[in-house]
């Protein structure tokens, strides 16, 4: 497994020359999983995208975004769509948007799979079959063969994760998975993030706005606000004793929703592995 | 869906009465009485009272107006529109045929706004805010400024007179339809294609692009996906292009003197020939209401959300 | 009238806002700026070429195109702007009514809409022409029963947006009579919606009621219409190309610049159109409105 090191990640927005995230930094060491957290507009996604280079064309990045000591930024498109999918895996916010309303949600998956690996269309819906089983999907053919306005958010979260785990790649980028999420569903979906860094070994960088997800996921988090990085630290520590004012800001304006999650998930020990 | 094809069909059959209703009454307003123009048209040297009350006891006009209209509708549904004035033959003879050769010019027209508004469309929506987008959009908002007719006689200057390349007139081979069409086209593609090239762009901000480039497949399977859902928006769009063009091919049928229903019904306007203009008007708003029922049928087949509207 | 204030900044709108103000003063003042009489013919001036006394040179009677073309801004943009103002004004009503009122009156005012607006555009005009004889007065009087159907869709969409608002219901319950909500709350709110339709309704039918002229069934000769004019060059058109050019150029210059004015209001209206980077998934009412209304003259 490789890490992934980001140095001076500048992103600017072409057209009113103001900058959008400034300078940052940070290292995601092999099979662990770094949170980004911070309020919407402070450059989460936007770090998230620039991995994958998925921002649109009139955003400008500099800087250099390593994977196993390979710069990314280098690479042609050619290349970095080879990269895409297959080491790095980007998981959105809303699985209802994710797939294309018109087709059922097996043509995704099949033409993702059949691009990286090239197999046959049975190998591809058994071993697919097997993953969305793993993840609580039952019946995975019939899931297939449904709309994404058939399924509900969770499931289609579910299914975007199922198929990272017949991808195994280096680095899941997950930008928000849980947000538009009911409770019950966050929760299935959390768990399932958990297992598959578990299963597949990936590392894994895990945007969110609530603390609590990124408390029982996290090994590392990075705070950030206005496109900085105002702080980051191994989760405990961030949690017990926040030195910058934002994060303490973030951690008391949590606090309350931050007890009643954790009350949902069953308590403070599932952060104590 | 069977329940949608019922409700838009109750929907279509009263405006259907409504419009023969209206076809019908529409006779009565004018100020000259067809008795007369029958017999002006015929040549009759001198009209007498005697000669107008025995032509309108021909033309059946003393009768009760309901028991008129009744019988008229009935004999319209089996396409009989009495007999022209002017050229004294079946007003179906007539209208018939021209029925058909508007309707081939209005779906050659179609296909070929189609094809070409979703290839500008597409072309503009890939290059959004470059100098072929900004041009595309450019030309195509002067050319619909321009009077179709005006496009169509430099059309018919260059290609025809110049060049010497094409029919000015008439439907005699496969080349006569390419000016009229060329006219049609110009100018609806010109505010279809912009249909097609916002939807495509909204469709390309969407996030299953975003999450199938970051699944690494390549832009053309995209650019397919994107396509396919911007066509299903644009689908009722055409589907509504059909009927409005059917009933405005007037101007461009009069001028390549194309032998449908604009040179018919202009030419018994100016000889007020009321039997071909009430048919006329009769069938060509009841193709229009029957295409809009097809058309919103159509889309809501592909757009299970639009069922829920009726 | 804050809404017309970004028109000001885009410096086309603003070139095409002058460019018909031009146009319609000019078709006021036709008889002072016109260097001569419309319909004075000189056969030994036929198709003379621009000179200073005859700025757009002769047409095939002799006669001065450039007092032509000015004379010809009344039957063409003035006489079609009135026809406007009549059905979008009919429509106002009907739209207002039905949109405010709801119920039976709204259910039944818009089945009439729904009838009239089932008869082609062009198939109804030519019914008109052929009751009431051929000429620019029954075009008009047909483009105004045509279109305030349309109208009337339009602002009742619009009105049944904003009667459901909160301030108008607070109105509602403070016994404000409905004539006084009317004008007090849903004008000036409908009135963006109304400027939207009415404007880009306006550039089509100068162009549709040109093509009326240009096929001989609306103004007669020897009176001076653009489309009459164009009418009169295509039988010269092989000889004398030149001709079509002026009244061309004139037409589509004048319905550019409503046009143009007419997508830089909506603009101006619709900030989402505007600003975001996500075009907006619900279109606006005009917008839709204004495709279903495209009929191509």
């Amino acid at each position: 497994m490789n890490s992934l090191e980001v140095s001076n990640l500048k992103i600017g927005d072409d057209a009113t020359g103001r900058a959008l995230v400034r300078n940052s930094s940070f290292l995601v060491e092999p099979g662990s999983c770094t949170a980004i957290v911070g309020e919407s507009g402070s450059g989460k996604s936007l770090t998230c995208r620039a991995i994958l280079r998925l921002n649109p064309a009139g955003l400008r990045q500099s800087g250099s975004i390593a994977l196993g000591g390979v710069d990314l930024t280098k690479l042609s498109e050619r290349e970095m769509r080879k990269i895409r999918g297959r080491r790095l895996c980007l998981i959105v916010q809303n699985g209802m948007r994710a797939f294309d309303p018109s087709s059922v949600v097996g043509v995704h998956l099949r033409e993702t799979l059949n691009r990286h690996f090239g197999w046959s269309r049975a190998e591809m819906t058994a071993r697919m079959g097997k993953a969305m089983e793993s993840v609580r999907l039952k019946d995975p053919v019939a899931v297939m063969n449904s709309f994404p306005h058939q399924l509900s958010g969770g499931m289609l979260q579910r299914i975007m994760i199922a198929l990272a785990l017949v991808l195994e790649p280096d680095i899941v980028v997950a930008d928000e998975p849980t947000t538009a999420l009911d409770t019950v569903s966050q929760y299935e979906v959390v768990e399932q993030f958990a297992s598959l860094r578990a299963r597949i070994g990936c590392s894994m960088i895990f945007v969110s706005h609530d603390l609590g997800v990124v408390r029982r996921l996290a090994d590392e988090i990075l705070v950030m606000r206005d496109g900085e990085i105002v702080e980051s630290g191994p989760t405990r520590k961030i949690f017990s004793e926040p030195r910058h004012a934002y994060t303490r800001h973030l951690i008391s304006a949590k606090e309350a929703l931050n007890r009643r999650f954790n009350h949902v998930m069953g308590g403070d020990d599932v952060v104590d592995r | 869906m069977g329940a949608y094809i019922v409700r838009r069909a109750l929907i279509a059959i009263p405006l259907l009465a409504m419009i023969s209703f209206a076809a019908f009454v529409f006779q009565h307003l004018s100020p000259l009485d067809p008795a007369e123009v029958v017999l002006h048209s015929q040549g009759v040297p001198k009209i007498t009272d005697e000669l107008i009350a025995e032509t309108r006891a021909e033309l059946g006009m003393d009768r009760p107006f309901l028991i008129r209209y009744l019988d008229w509708l009935v004999s319209c549904l089996q396409l009989d529109f009495g007999k022209s004035y002017v050229a004294n033959q079946p007003v179906w003879s007539l209208l018939g045929p021209a029925l058909l050769n508007t309707l081939k010019l209005t779906l050659v027209s179609v296909a070929a706004i189609l094809a070409l508004s979703v290839a500008l469309g597409v072309a503009c929506a890939l290059k959004a805010g470059r100098w072929l987008d900004k041009s595309i959009r450019g030309l195509s908002f002067v050319l619909t400024s321009a009077p179709s007719y005006w496009l169509a006689a430099l059309m018919v200057w260059y290609f025809s007179v110049k060049l010497d390349l094409l029919p000015t007139s008439g439907m005699d081979s496969a080349r006569s339809y390419v000016l009229p069409v060329a006219v049609i086209a110009i100018g609806y593609a010109g505010i279809y294609f912009r249909v097609i090239r916002s939807s495509m762009l909204g469709n390309l901000n969407e996030d299953y692009v975003l999450y199938g480039r970051a699944c690494g497949l390549p832009e053309s399977t995209l650019v397919r996906r994107v396509l396919k859902n911007s066509l299903q928006v644009a689908i009722s769009i055409f589907g509504m292009a059909i009927p409005t063009i059917l009933g405005s091919t007037v101007v461009v049928e009069n001028l390549f003197a194309w032998p449908g229903l604009g040179t018919l019904s202009v030419r018994s306007v100016l000889s007020r020939d009321f039997p071909v203009i009430q048919a006329y008007v009769l069938v060509l708003a009841a193709a229009f209401v029957l295409f809009n029922a097809v058309s919103d049928i159509a889309s809501a087949a592909v757009n299970p959300k639009l069922r829920n509207d009726l | 009238m804050r809404w017309l204030r970004p028109i000001g900044q885009d410096k086309l709108a603003a070139l095409s806002l002058f460019l018909i103000s031009t146009t319609l003063f000019a078709g006021l003042f036709a008889p002072f700026l016109a260097p001569h009489a419309p319909d004075e013919v000189h056969m030994e001036l036929r198709f003379a070429a621009p000179s200073w006394e005859y700025w757009l040179g002769n047409d095939q009677l002799g006669r001065c195109v450039l007092s032509r073309l000015l004379y010809g801004i009344r039957p063409s943009v003035l006489w079609v702007g009135v026809a406007l103002a009549l059905s979008a004004g009919i429509g106002t009503i009907v739209g207002f009514v039905a949109g405010y009122f709801r119920g039976a009156t709204d259910a039944v005012l818009m089945r009439i809409c729904d009838g009239m607006l089932s008869f082609p555009g062009y198939v109804l005009t030519l019914a008109v022409i052929g009751i009431l004889g051929v000429g620019l007065e029954n075009i008009l009087i047909a483009f105004a029963l045509m279109k305030w159907a349309w109208f009337a869709r339009v602002i009742r969409t619009s009105v049944r947006q904003y009667a459901d608002s909160d301030y108008v219901r607070f109105a509602k319950t403070l016994g404000f009579g409905d004539v006084r909500i009317m004008a007090r709350h849903l004008v000036p709110a409908a009135l963006p919606d109304m400027a939207v339709a009415a404007s880009s309704t306006f550039g089509s039918m100068i162009l549709q009621i040109s093509g009326f002229s240009f096929l001989g069934l609306g103004i007669q000769a020897p009176h001076a219409e653009w489309g009459m004019m164009l009418n009169e060059a295509r039988t010269v058109m092989f000889s004398k190309p030149e001709l079509m050019l002026a009244p061309g150029i004139a037409i589509i210059l004048v319905v550019s610049a409503v046009n143009y004015l007419s997508d830089s209001l909506q603009l101006a209206l619709d900030p989402r159109l505007a600003t975001s980077r996500r075009a907006p998934h619900s279109r606006t009412v005009a917008e839709s409105a204004k495709l279903q209304g495209s009929e191509v003259a």
